[in-house]
């Protein structure tokens, strides 16, 4: 197998994983703290901006690194520099 | 497909090049500028003001509410700065209904230059508050051996502050991008309105966290009190 084959291959494959990797995690984080949440809002709804305040601060912090995942999938797919490299030597091998 | 407003060059001479970034930030700052200014050309302190008035001292004054919220001392000091970061980053992603606009927030650029003026400020209201022994001091704060920690988690929680508002801006972006070629009608209109609301939340959440990291560069190390805002750590 060439290069460019490999290099694409490999790119798409773990592109795939990371996200779905990178989307289970934060998942179960932002469902327990949304569940604690709610609890500690039913037993005292006076704290509620407060709470609600904490909740959303917390939620964005867990959120931050499915964005890094998705960031990192992002990268691979439209901005990957192996697959430029390797592209721009095949077609100058080609040239030449 | 384009990943930030960053490739659309309308301009170029040499390496200073003059991409929709740069001009979409113009435009959201002379609208804001200009905006503020026409309203407060003639303030009334009465019962009978003008609408826009209203809504402007209502938006300054929630802030500054929000501010004192998190514990800051006097919100009135670091209302100017907080309450930019969160107008600027808020108008960028409600100004994605106007077609043709592309939120400048969208692209690295911007985020990382926000994040670097949070970066710059939290020392600096620091020393003025406390000094630069008492501030260095907290860097050494439960013990000694934390100093290397302390340092790595300025830095990193200022990477973490970009990549979070880039990678919400950019991925609503593209997910609409993404949608529109597959399903045109309905559905890339439910997630542009999705992209309203985490923008919302996103610059909220990146005004909070700046006023968070200031008051706790800020804050007087106190002995008795139980709830002392410890340096917080990025996610």
């Amino acid at each position: 197998m060439d290069y460019l084959g490999l290099i694409a291959i490999v790119s798409i494959a773990v592109a795939g994983i990371t996200t779905g990797f990178g989307t289970m995690g934060p998942a179960f984080a932002e469902g327990r703290a949304v569940s604690t949440a709610l609890t500690a809002l039913a037993q005292q709804p006076d704290a509620s901006p407060t709470i609600t305040r904490t909740l959303f601060v917390g939620l964005a912090m867990i959120e931050s690194t499915a964005i890094y995942c998705f960031v990192v999938s992002m990268i691979l797919i439209f901005a990957n520099p192996f697959w430029n490299y390797a592209v721009a030597a095949a077609v100058a091998q080609a040239a030449g | 497909m384009r990943l930030s407003p960053d490739e659309l060059i309308f301009w170029q001479f040499g390496f200073v090049q003059l991409n929709a970034t740069i001009v979409f930030t113009w435009l959201l700052m002379a609208v804001l500028v200009l905006g503020s200014a026409l309203v407060t050309r003639r303030l009334a302190d009465g019962e009978v003001r003008s609408p826009w008035q209203n809504l402007l001292e209502i938006v300054v004054t929630t802030i500054a509410q929000q501010i004192a919220d998190i514990g800051l001392a006097q919100p009135q000091k670091y209302l100017p700065f907080l309450g930019t970061l969160f107008l600027f980053v808020a108008a960028s992603s409600l100004s994605s209904i106007v077609p043709m606009f592309e939120p400048p927030t969208g692209s690295l650029s911007t985020t990382v230059a926000l994040a670097i003026c949070v970066f710059v400020a939290v020392p600096l209201y620091g020393i003025e508050a406390r000094g630069v022994g008492g501030y260095l001091k907290s860097y050494i704060e439960p013990t000694f051996i934390m100093l290397p920690f302390n340092i790595i988690s300025e830095v990193s929680r200022t990477l973490a502050l970009a990549v979070r508002l880039f990678g919400n801006m950019m991925s609503g972006a593209m997910i609409v991008g993404i949608l529109i070629s597959i399903t045109p009608l309905l559905f890339p209109i439910i997630m542009t309105a999705l992209g309203l609301l985490t923008g919302m939340v996103q610059a909220y959440i990146f005004s909070i966290l700046a006023a968070v990291y200031i008051a706790a560069a800020t804050s007087k190390p106190q002995t008795t009190k139980p709830s002392a805002p410890e340096r917080p750590v990025a996610a």
